[in-house]
């Protein structure tokens, strides 16, 4: 009885608090609508469909089921195999190549001591971060293509000429090296806003102490940003499935590269609009795995960092 | 003589060779956009063969003319000043009003809905089931495509919310007891004193909107709808389909467009308004404006 009577109570609070701020609420409702219609309308769509034998006169709903076919049917896709291992090595290159050098260049852009000419460079080489990859594409194929400069230069020298961006063996260094060229300067932001919350009195005492530049970046900088570091890592190994690769790799790859080149976003792309297999809930049930892998890594590595002794991220 | 109190510091060796390196990354940073500049702004058929390297070679402007000859470029242009302009106008309502909201801790839900906006982020349904849900509501080729499915970034409604929780809550608790409601308080007083922190985000918002190309490629099978970023696209790829007859008859009239310098001209015209706009964006996000990160 008094529970029930505690419960009207509830309700009678939440409609008043609600009657006190329905403009609030009525705010909401498009932000609402939007991630209703836009994200969750789709992981519905997607987790049925990734169940079902897609026709079309049927749709993504009421499609013939399936059960868990499509995910058996995946391991024994070679080029599903191949298109997940050439997404874990691009991430896993990315993590080991690209962050070092973000955390590089915010430590050695910390360590110039001129403000105006820190700035600049800065400006300079956040700048690509902001061009789309379509018109990055199209001025690094004009650089190495066939009558670029690069070649031009190495004819020049007596030397053969190259094709990074059409040749299986050199394709993932191309695809990482152009990722820092582009990303190098907005990763490091992150890192460099950590060392300005350093606190100046360690390097100070550390001078006293006769500590070289070199040393008070070992002992002092990069202890002091190791929370961002882990935090970045976490999130990147979390992404390692999705890893945002798609813009650069659509635009840059060709068939000549797939077998070292092709990630499960392109391969999903191809599988569902080029191929024209329609093998909807085939393609479907790949971006699922894909995007339930990516939720169980990053709360595992969220787990490990925060027990190492590191501010998780949640 | 004004007193230095700082301690003059001795340049050594260490700060030049620091400077050094940043200057030759600055230079591998930008001489690719220059390449292309002087290629675009080259005498056309020179360009097949001889790259310049320095200055353009034999000065001619036939790249641009011929691309402004292009009725479509023209038709992608207004594309993609629509797609701009409207698309960074939702944007910036539905994050303001939505950031704002969710900053109010007196919100029933608001763990609950902050949660799933979260989790969104990393669990998507997809290629297909998003276009059978954008081709349901009758989205496929209309110019609307470009702005409602990305109306929203999770990642900048976070930021912008966990900003707003932070504004003095005595500012806006005067307004209220003035009698201000949500509405006014948010239109009055909130952004108001956030101006720059909102032209922040409308300026990343406008270059996420001028960049577009994917959900073009995906959603927009007309031609005269497509924006620039897709036009770009279609004329590396395969410069003389994409041209309307108007172009193609100067290239072959003038007898001096070889592909390269229209492609060239393509890209740089293509990114002249991120250039443009750079020197605002640059101010604020080097403040760090952007590392609100995703903690409550």
């Amino acid at each position: 009885m008094k529970k029930k009577q505690e419960n009207a109570m509830d309700w009678k609070k939440v409609s008043k608090r609600i009657r006190n701020d329905w403009l609030l609420y009525l705010l909401i409702i498009p932000v609402i609508l939007w991630y209703v219609i836009f994200c969750y309308l789709p992981i519905a769509g997607g987790l049925s469909l990734s169940v079902r034998n897609f026709r079309f006169d049927e749709g993504i709903w009421t499609s013939p089921f399936v059960g868990l076919q499509h995910f058996q049917k995946m391991f024994a896709d070679r080029n599903f195999m191949r298109a997940a291992g050439n997404t874990i090595i691009i991430s896993l290159g990315r993590i080991a190549f690209q962050m070092p050098c973000a955390v590089m260049v915010a430590v050695f852009l910390n360590e110039i001591r001129n403000a105006k000419l820190k700035r600049t460079f800065q400006t300079v080489i956040t700048f690509p971060h902001f061009i789309s990859w379509v018109v990055l594409a199209g001025i690094l194929s004009n650089i190495f293509g066939s009558s670029g400069i690069i070649n031009q230069i190495l004819t020049t020298l007596g030397m053969e000429s190259i094709s990074p961006i059409t040749t299986a063996s050199t394709f993932r260094p191309f695809i990482w090296i152009s990722n820092i060229w582009k990303e190098i300067g907005w990763d490091s932001i992150i890192y460099l806003a950590a060392i300005t919350s350093i606190d100046p009195g360690l390097y100070e005492a550390a001078e006293v102490d006769g500590a070289g530049r070199l040393q008070r970046i070992w002992h002092i900088t990069l202890p002091g940003i190791k929370g961002t570091i882990a935090i970045m890592l976490i999130l990147a190994i979390g992404q390692v499935m999705t890893n945002g690769s798609f813009d650069q790799i659509f635009n840059l790859y060709s068939s000549p590269v797939y077998q070292v080149g092709d990630t499960l976003d392109t391969y999903i792309f191809r599988e569902s609009f080029i191929t024209g297999g329609l093998n909807y809930g085939y393609s479907t049930a790949i971006g699922m795995f894909k995007s339930i892998i990516g939720v169980i890594m990053i709360t595992v590595s969220n787990k490990i960092v925060t027990a190492i002794g590191e501010n998780g991220l949640y | 003589m004004k007193k230095k109190k700082l301690k003059k510091y001795r340049i050594t060796l260490y700060d030049i060779a620091i400077v050094v390196v940043f200057s030759m990354l600055a230079l591998l940073t930008l001489y690719p956009f220059y390449n292309v500049l002087i290629m675009s702004l080259s005498n056309t058929v020179s360009v097949a063969t001889h790259t310049p390297y320095l200055l353009p070679y034999a000065f001619d402007l036939t790249g641009y003319k011929t691309i402004l000859q292009d009725i479509y470029f023209l038709k992608a242009l207004l594309v993609s000043l629509f797609v701009t302009i409207v698309g960074t106008t939702v944007n910036m309502f539905l994050s303001v009003t939505g950031a704002y909201v969710l900053s109010k801790k007196e919100l029933i839900g608001r763990k609950v809905l902050l949660t799933m906006i979260l989790f969104t982020m990393l669990f998507s349904g997809g290629l297909v089931p998003t276009y059978m849900i954008v081709k349901g509501l009758g989205l496929i080729n209309s110019i609307w495509v470009l702005v409602l499915p990305t109306a929203i970034s999770t990642y900048y409604l976070i930021i912008m919310k966990n900003y707003f929780l932070n504004l003095p809550a005595g500012l806006l608790e005067a307004a209220r007891l003035d009698g201000a409601n949500e509405w006014k308080i948010l239109w009055k007083v909130v952004i108001p004193i956030s101006k720059p922190f909102i032209a922040t985000f409308a300026l990343f918002y406008s270059v996420e909107r001028w960049n577009e190309w994917y959900n073009a490629l995906l959603y927009i099978n007309e031609k005269n709808l497509a924006p620039l970023q897709i036009y770009l696209r279609e004329i590396l790829v395969s410069l003389n389909t994409q041209l309307s007859t108007q172009a193609q008859q100067m290239i072959s009239s003038t007898q001096k467009v070889s592909t390269t310098a229209v492609q060239m001209a393509t890209i740089i015209i293509t990114a002249v308004p991120i250039l443009c706009v750079y020197p605002f964006l640059q101010k604020y996000f080097v403040n760090g404006i952007m590392v609100g990160g995703l903690k409550e």
